[in-house]
């Protein structure tokens, strides 16, 4: 992640009639990382990358793809993995991806790419015979055939079982180690945490913070997260001085003495048998953040 | 530019060639069409009477002669020259010179024998100069077979072509398409190149059908014949595109293409001739590229035009072509609203 950033993003607009769903927003994605763009629904999060890939006009403000307007030349390197996108019927995977390929004059063996994305045993199936999984892996082989510099990935697991998106987390990490740029839109914060090397959380069309996962975590908490069921700690003991939440069916206590918070329950008598204790993960700063759960 | 067209329009093919049950209604419609036409047709002719009046107003002063008040007649102005062809040709019973005194008809002819019985009726004795015009029968299935191969061409261009490009739309395939290298215009020529491909393809099947089964008078050049269904094929998928630029709605889509298609389909002289309707509708039957499309295919069939007979016709269809084209490539988008 060196170098000048392959994609520059700047005081990006979109208006929808009256509705500002972006507003002036800026930011680089370094090259050769996985850059997390997250957000909740109507955070504006699909309309700023569909603005970066193309697909729909913006309103005001630029994207710079190695300096230069975003262009013929960013089409020629880019490849776009949409979350849903209907391909012809009646024609096969493998022709499918030999249409797309001869759309680019940067092109990838495509043989490699059927093999990276598993579809060996699919290339002569019908696209209309496809499962979700199976339709995923095809889209995002489309989306190799040119062998794209910079990667567009929106919301790439919705609807996947977990081993399937288990599967595409390491598919995904197998183009990164090929210094490849990967933009992912994702709703999973356990994905963004597992591929991300940067990211960007949005809240109605501002972007709200930018920056490594870690270091993100780090710079807003110096606290662990100690959980306990509300059925084992209805009643908080008496000198408790620490943060507590209720959330979906838990006590969450937020400490930077974790000991001293174990030892104060432990003499109050709760039971500890069920007692988990976590490090703040994104979606704690997500929700903090924004104020709104995921959709996950 | 030329590979990108190539690309889409081999998965194009591919996708069409498969769909087995809209390749066989596009195909077998059509010829089952022409096999019923040829149950109907091959037995006889018609049995209604036309008589041309040379004169060169169009209004028939139905006062100037009681012949012109005979019912179940139809009184069509036109000149001598082509009134003399197609009395000749068997497209219309008698042709009459008021001012001379003239008629003219084809002694092999049943329905001229009637319409000339009738006038003699009509008439003093010795009122009237008798002229042979002879030649080969045009039958009205001869006439009509033009109009049943332009027709044909008009739904599969019209509707193939929008459809689809709607269908691309709402599903989201052109968003996709967006994405990559592919411009509208290679986009748009893909299409185009496709839809041709299939619509000349069910032509030439419905021509050699019609050809072999009912016998239908060919006397030009085939080739200007082949010119003249490619252009209104281009022209005609170009209205296809233009119409179908935006929309994303199949509903919509329907309902702009009948919009169009019905018209064309009742005053492009498809089923009957315009020769006897009013001005203004022969002029407003001018705006439809089928007009002029059934016009030169049936002066090449019928009349044996050639290349350069038709030629106002070709350009008045390449010029249609080259405008739609352009509203089509300047309103489309890959994307609804």
């Amino acid at each position: 992640m060196t170098g000048p950033p392959i994609l520059a993003v700047r005081e990006l607009v979109k208006n929808y009639g009256q509705v500002r769903a972006v507003r002036g927003i800026s930011f680089d994605v370094p090259r050769n990382c996985c850059f997390g763009l997250l957000g909740p629904n109507g955070a504006g999060k699909t309309t700023t990358v569909e603005i970066i890939e193309g697909v729909t006009p913006a309103t005001s403000g630029e994207v710079l793809y190695e300096g230069e307007k975003a262009g013929a030349a960013f089409r020629q390197d880019s490849g776009v993995q949409f979350q849903t996108a209907a391909l012809q019927d009646f024609i096969t995977v493998r022709e499918t991806l030999e249409m797309f390929h001869r759309l680019y004059r940067r092109r990838a063996d495509i043989d490699q790419v059927i093999a990276d994305c598993a579809l060996e045993k699919l290339q002569k199936r019908d696209n209309r015979k496809l499962s979700g999984g199976q339709r995923q892996r095809l889209l995002l082989a489309i989306a190799l055939v040119n062998d794209p510099k910079i990667l567009f990935l929106d919301e790439p697991t919705t609807g996947m079982d977990p081993q399937a998106r288990r599967n595409f987390w390491e598919l995904v990490e197998r183009i990164r180690a090929r210094k490849k740029t990967i933009v992912l839109t994702t709703h999973y914060m356990e994905e963004a945490q597992a591929l991300c090397d940067e990211i960007v959380i949005m809240n109605e069309g501002v972007i709200v913070t930018q920056g490594a996962p870690d270091t993100l975590l780090k710079a807003h908490y110096k606290e662990i997260i100690l959980e306990l069921p509300e059925a084992d700690l209805e009643e908080l003991p008496a000198e408790f001085p620490f943060h507590t939440y209720r959330r979906n069916g838990l006590v969450e206590i937020h400490t930077d003495d974790a000991n001293e918070a174990i030892t104060r329950l432990s003499r109050a008598g709760a039971p500890l048998g069920r007692l988990n204790i976590r490090p703040f993960r994104l979606e704690d700063l997500f929700l903090d953040l924004t104020g709104k759960e995921l959709r996950s | 530019m030329i590979q990108r067209i190539l690309a889409i329009l081999h998965a194009r093919n591919l996708e069409f060639l498969r769909d087995k049950a809209t390749l066989g209604w596009n195909v077998a419609m059509p010829l089952l069409l022409v096999a019923g036409m040829a149950a109907i047709f091959s037995g006889g002719d018609r049995a209604s009477y036309k008589v041309a009046l040379v004169q060169a107003e169009q209004e028939i002063n139905t006062a100037a002669h009681p012949y012109l008040e005979t019912r179940y007649f139809d009184f069509i102005a036109m000149d001598q020259e082509e009134a003399i062809e197609r009395v000749a040709n068997h497209q219309l019973d008698l042709a009459l010179d008021l001012n001379a005194g003239t008629y003219w008809i084809n002694p092999e002819s049943p329905g001229g024998y009637f319409a000339e019985r009738l006038l003699e009726a009509s008439s003093e004795e010795g009122a009237w100069r008798r002229q042979p015009a002879s030649g080969d029968p045009i039958t009205y299935v001869d006439w009509l077979i033009p109009g049943i191969l332009g027709m044909n061409i008009m739904f599969s261009c019209l509707f193939g072509v929008g459809y689809v490009v709607v269908r691309y739309r709402k599903n989201g395939f052109l968003k996709r398409l967006k994405a990559t290298p592919l411009r509208p215009v290679e986009f748009m020529s893909a299409q185009i190149l496709s839809r041709l491909l299939l619509a000349i393809f069910v032509t030439l099947l419905l021509y050699g059908a019609t050809r072999l089964l009912l016998d239908i008078r060919m006397e030009g050049s085939g080739l200007a014949l082949f010119l003249v269904a490619v252009l209104a094929s281009i022209s005609l998928v170009a209205i296809g595109l233009a119409m179908a630029a935006r929309v994303t709605s199949e509903e919509l889509a329907g309902g702009l293409l009948n919009l169009v298609t019905w018209p064309m389909m009742l005053l492009s002289g498809v089923w009957f001739s315009l020769a006897g309707a009013p001005q203004w509708v022969q002029q407003l039957s001018n705006i439809f590229p089928l007009t002029h499309a059934l016009t030169a295919a049936r002066d090449i069939m019928l009349y044996g035009a050639g290349f350069a007979d038709v030629l106002p016709q070709l350009l008045i269809l390449a010029g249609i072509t080259a405008a739609f084209l352009t509203v089509g490539a300047a309103l489309f988008r890959w994307r609804g609203a």
